[in-house]
């Protein structure tokens, strides 16, 4: 009986140490980019927070909009000023879960490519999403990457038409972060 | 011995529960609010930012905001004043007459610019250094960004015939400087304000009864309509004593400038359209040597046009795929 309870308190404790196995990181890349034929824009933030659940598959990234920089310092305040309003809006988040979280070994290295759904909030705007992604597990750092396009239109992002020749409507954005285990 | 295995099984029991309790309530959308918790919740220390665009551009309207040109940028100014409005239509409201002022200024680093300009109405040549000292914080930082400006110009004008063969005209007679410091505070996303004392040296004034120095405090500020149209006004005040007298009347004082205007953002472009009583661009004459007087109608319709280039990449840039040019 004695062996049984040190049995049963042990297997919990492991359990509830798989439990806790969460990757993070404070210094996630997202870039994104903007192309037409007039004009290419691409900006870069180094601040964004990332977290993923090994054992539910879930996800959470922040990104700060006045993270971003960019090449002209014009541009960067017009983002903030004019398009992000970033006083408002300081945030863009996303929470969603790793659907084919079956596919992903956690323990071994390798790349997966994994699906996420969730709500994608950017400039106020919440909008459910369906993003594709790769996870590459190295020991215990695992790299999150992924490109998608967001339209500036659904997340109620104006642009004047004086300058609609040089921002595209859809936005290509990547994301490439290396997450640490916590 | 019952006891003791009754012991046994309850902390069995006792010891699985909570996990079974744990599992039921872990659903995902709780479970993402976790780990938004976890993200928030180190980064809840609300980072103290340096406020930004407390002006839309480098100048108020006449005189300097509390704004740089950011490293590596050149900003490319071209600004207007046009005659008096109250001559009427014999001169097209004044804009038969115009004088001119075309500059560059440079952000050296993020905390120096330098700019040099030339202007027609007195034939100026002007140069001038503005270092940010302090800056604006958000979330409880400090509260004003304060920056040093110092200018010096040279009128290039012939030598003037009121001074007697006799004497010797040396170039030093036609220089002034400007000391200002800028102290601006933006209260809100719609208001900004600036408070700018300013000392104005001549090496040469028109009377002997005037003082070479001119002591003035300005005040000035930004009021947003949109978030690409503000409003702006900006007026010195010469304290008592410290005024020039009109070259033109010896009996009376020159005037205290009131300058308002509107700002236009146009993609890399910002207009200032304004109404001033200043007939041109540098401190050293609007501050110190206006004589117009807006009660009057002696107001000129002037505006500046800046066009910013990015000489200098900055870091991080070096593969992008951007076309800036």
């Amino acid at each position: 009986m004695k062996k049984l309870l040190i049995a049963v308190l042990l297997m919990n404790g492991i359990a509830l140490s798989a439990n806790a196995q969460k990757f993070m990181t404070r210094t996630g890349k997202v870039t994104f980019f903007s192309s037409t034929p007039l004009e290419n824009i691409e900006a870069y933030n180094n601040q964004v927070a990332g977290v993923i659940d090994a054992k539910t598959g879930d996800v959470a990234f922040i990104v700060p909009i006045k993270g971003f920089r960019f090449e002209k310092a014009l541009m960067q305040e017009h983002f903030n000023e004019n398009y992000m309003e970033s006083d408002k809006y300081p945030k863009a988040d996303l929470k969603g879960t790793i659907v084919n979280l079956k596919d992903v070994d956690f323990n071994k290295d390798g790349n997966y490519n994994v699906k996420i759904t969730g709500k994608l909030t950017i400039h106020g705007v919440t909008r459910n999403v369906s993003l594709p992604g790769t996870i590459t597990i190295k020991g215990d750092n695992i790299t999150a990457s992924s490109k998608f396009s967001a339209r500036t239109a659904d997340y109620d992002i104006k642009i004047p038409s004086l300058v609609a020749g040089k921002i595209a409507n859809e936005i290509e954005v990547t994301v490439n972060s290396i997450l640490k285990k916590m | 011995m019952h006891i003791r295995h009754l012991l046994y099984f309850t902390i069995l029991i006792c010891s699985t529960v909570p996990r079974q309790l744990k599992a039921q309530t872990t659903d995902t959308t709780r479970n993402e609010e976790q780990l938004m918790d976890i993200l928030n919740s180190e980064d809840s220390k609300p980072a103290k930012e340096y406020t930004t665009a407390t002006f839309k551009t480098t100048r108020i309207g006449n005189g300097h905001s509390i704004e740089n040109t950011p490293k590596g940028v050149l900003d490319f100014r071209v600004s207007h004043r046009f005659g008096y409005l109250n001559q009427g239509i014999k001169d097209f409201f004044g804009l038969d007459n115009a004088t001119t002022r075309i500059a560059f200024d440079y952000g050296i680093t993020n905390w120096l610019m330098v700019g040099v300009g030339r202007s027609s109405y007195s034939k100026e040549y002007d140069g001038f250094v503005k270092l940010r000292l302090l800056r604006q914080r958000e979330n409880g930082g400090f509260p004003v960004s304060v920056s040093y400006m110092g200018a010096a110009s040279v009128q290039t004008y012939e030598r003037p015939s009121e001074i007697p063969d006799t004497l010797k005209y040396y170039f030093s007679n036609r220089v002034a400087y400007v000391n200002q410091i800028l102290i601006a505070r933006k209260f809100s996303n719609t208001l900004s304000l600036q408070i700018m004392p300013t000392h104005v040296h001549y090496n040469m004034v028109n009377y002997s009864k005037d003082q070479n120095d001119v002591i003035a405090i300005g005040i000035g500020g930004r009021l947003k309509l949109s978030n690409r149209i503000s409003l702006t006004a900006e007026y010195y005040y010469q304290l008592p004593g410290t005024q020039l007298h009109d070259p033109a009347d010896a009996t009376r004082l020159t005037k205290n400038p009131l300058t308002l205007g509107i700002d236009i953002e146009t993609g890399g472009h910002v207009f200032q359209l304004l109404f001033t009583n200043a007939p041109d661009i540098t401190e050293r004459n609007v501050i110190g040597q206006t004589t117009g007087a807006w009660d009057k109608g002696d107001i000129h319709f002037g505006f500046n046009i800046s066009r910013v280039f990015t000489i200098v990449k900055p870091k991080g840039f070096e593969n992008s795929r951007n076309k800036i040019w």
